[in-house]
């Protein structure tokens, strides 16, 4: 078992002819993920390597029966494209896209309320079940099959943390990015609740960062609900308040967001932390 | 993207939100011409800055006559301000804002922004106007309200009454308030606002409403549709180093510490921050050189970085995804040799192509030291500066 995608996961991609959508498809195709379309419109008919291209979602849907999206348009479509996708009844969405108005997210939240699906990102690296499947931009390589689900509000951070576990002979069940916006899909909790009824996960690594209260909901929600060990680290411990950490969710706004916090929550509720990246893989060892 | 307070306020009279009559002046000639035009006193000299405590700070000053405006513009323009938000070496005050004197009966708090939790936009009031709004969230949370609008359904009328009866204002000025909030909300949809406050936000006493402040800021990803709005940054209110870096698509901030660092990604980056502190070192930046950076943005942040005196060493930080270790390593290469490397620089690389990756670099033959892991990199770079 894993969460959300396994290797029956039949994925389409929008923007799949693109500079990003094309490199990454090819990445996705190499790591053995079930693409069976792509769209982008206008170039309909077409093939990128030998994964047909279609103009729209609904028509890349009916003729493949894809159930998965990731999402590579630029930033001023990809609310537009969510919205495509949700519309033709695609059960999972992963928007890759960085760079998305926050206005357009609050707008999207809400069409979505009303459709059966579940959106990650946008501005995240996907999600990857390793040796089934790679929705997403992640290195596949550093990956390794095993019982630790990770989840994270970042990209790079995350592989960092998987090289460890993988290093340290911990593999993963299914690796999370829910994106570094402040109004994202999926979060925490959905991923934490997915985890906790996964026979194959274990132990879970959450990896947060500053700005928002996600952090701090999560781990209320971790010591009410769950009963699997977690491991919790924020980046950002350092940073200013009132500046934008690279990702637009990542900003510290009077007193909230706080990674000092942070900890505090994940301390009182239960949450092994680590402090220090450069340690996480060996908590992890000790811990799980 | 933040902008000035005169800004903000003609961009609210073009949207029918009440604000002070008033003028920008950029000299103490302008100044007094403003003052004259205004037609009476007082007058109120203001510092335009990009961060909030200017009175506090004595960039705020009332003035009861001519003589006075030319005192005040005078003492002003050209100060460098010091504020809570400017940090120690403040601020440099090149432009006031003079406005007219207002009778002030009552000050209250009202601001717009984007609820992430809700995603919603969250419309916050209060009756404790012209204080610091976090202290009272923190002492008298009931004192605030809190309207969530539906983005789909936009603002509605009750919602309205919901803010203005909270306030306790007089029935005479329900009407125009509530025009002011509803006009707000229309102004921070179509600008792409992250975020609109007035405080205060004053009752005259005539009853009328006025936003005697205005903070706005802008959602950066939603400038490239308003081209009009780009036309309001100011680069005097920004870090030059971290203007250039914006012109390479970097992410980054300048800090107080003395080690560099170059990562990529902002989470990795903010860990590779706390991890330079965890070694008993201080971050003097922040950057991201982005997913996917190619050799020459790479070169343009090394360049960046070591034109910051306050740098004493640098810690490379780049755990390869879709950045390829051997092309970052060609950027770092390119940029020693244009800018020499004349103090200690740690090298951590990992993921796709390290191998080639460190080849380059060892064939370059630069003063650099490599690490094994992240925690190994932290304690050398910490050591080169203790």
């Amino acid at each position: 078992m894993s969460i959300f995608v396994n290797k029956d996961t039949k994925v389409l991609v929008q923007g799949i002819t693109g500079n990003e959508g094309s490199f990454h498809t090819r990445g996705c195709l190499e790591y053995g993920t079930n693409i069976v379309a792509g769209v982008t419109p206008g170039k309909g008919g077409q093939k990128m390597n030998d994964v047909p291209v279609f103009n729209t979602v609904k028509q890349a849907v009916e003729k493949t029966g894809a159930t998965a999206s990731l999402i590579f348009v630029p930033p001023p479509f990809g609310a537009d494209a969510i919205m495509e996708a949700a519309d033709a009844g695609v059960e999972l969405i992963v928007a890759i896209t960085e760079g998305i108005p926050i206005l357009d997210m609050v707008k999207v939240k809400h069409f979505l309320a009303t459709k059966n699906c579940r959106l990650i990102g946008p501005n995240c690296p996907g999600i990857i079940t390793p040796d089934e499947c790679k929705i997403g931009i992640m290195p596949g390589k550093i990956h390794k099959k095993g019982n630790i689900g990770v989840i994270s509000r970042s990209g790079t951070l995350t592989y960092e943390v998987v090289d460890q576990l993988t290093k340290l002979g911990m593999g993963q069940s299914t690796c999370i990015g829910i994106g570094g916006d402040p109004v994202n899909g999926t979060n925490f909790i959905d991923v934490l609740d997915a985890f906790e009824k996964d026979d194959e996960t274990h132990g879970i690594v959450m990896v947060g960062e500053i700005g928002g209260s996600a952090e701090e909901e999560a781990a209320i929600y971790i010591k009410e609900n769950l009963t699997k060990p977690v491991v919790g680290f924020i980046a950002g411990l350092t940073a200013p308040a009132g500046r934008r950490m690279g990702h637009a969710g990542a900003i510290i706004s009077g007193s909230s967001g706080t990674g000092a916090a942070k900890i505090t929550a994940f301390k009182d509720n239960g949450i092994y932390v680590c402090e220090n990246l450069g340690l996480i893989g060996q908590v992890c060892k000790d811990v799980f | 993207m933040k902008i000035h307070e005169y800004q903000a306020k003609e961009l609210f009279k073009a949207y029918n939100v009440p604000v002070p009559d008033g003028n920008v002046a950029f000299s103490l000639d302008e100044a007094k011409k403003a003052a004259t035009d205004l037609g009476g006193f007082p007058v109120v000299v203001k510092a335009q800055i990009h961060a909030g405590g200017r009175g506090k700070g004595g960039g705020v000053k009332l003035a009861a006559s001519m003589e006075e405006v030319d005192t005040w513009a005078g003492e002003i323009l050209g100060m460098t301000l010091v504020t809570h938000q400017t940090g120690p070496e403040g601020r440099l005050v090149k432009k006031l804002l003079i406005e007219a004197g207002q009778k002030i009966k009552k000050e209250l708090y009202l601001s717009l922004l984007v609820d992430r939790g809700t995603a919603s936009i969250v419309i916050m009031a209060s009756r404790d106007g012209g204080m610091d709004i976090e202290k009272v969230a923190a002492n008298t949370p009931e004192r605030i309200i809190k309207v969530h609008v539906d983005p789909l359904m936009g603002i509605q009328g009750y919602q309205l009454r919901q803010v203005g009866f909270s306030l306790e204002l007089p029935s005479s000025a329900m009407k125009p308030f509530s025009a002011l909030v509803s006009n707000l909300y229309r102004f921070f949809i179509a600008n792409d606002c992250s975020m609109v406050e007035i405080n205060p936000l004053i009752l005259t006493s005539d009853d009328k409403v006025l936003a005697l402040d205005a903070k706005v800021d802008f959602d950066s990803n939603a400038l490239y549709r308003h081209k009009d709005l780009m036309a309001l940054r100011d680069l005097d209110e920004e870090n030059a180093l971290e203007v250039e870096a914006s012109k390479y698509n970097l992410n980054y901030i300048n800090l107080d510490g003395n080690v560099g660092n170059i990562v990529n990604g902002a989470g990795l980056a903010m860990a590779t921050m706390d991890i330079i502190k965890n070694a008993g070192a201080t971050p003097a930046n922040f950057m991201d050189v982005g997913g996917g950076a190619n050799s020459e943005q790479v070169e343009n942040a090394f360049r960046i970085i070591l034109a910051d005196d306050k740098v004493k060493a640098v810690l490379i930080n780049i755990f390869g995804g879709i950045l390829r270790c051997d092309n970052f390593a060609r950027g770092v290469v390119a940029a020693a040799k244009k800018t020499g490397i004349n103090i200690p620089v740690v090298v951590r690389m990992e993921g796709t192509n390290v191998d080639k990756g460190k080849q380059i670099l060892e064939d370059a033959k630069l003063n650099l030291t490599t690490a094994h892991d992240l925690f190994d990199a932290a304690q050398k770079i910490a050591a080169s500066v203790n």
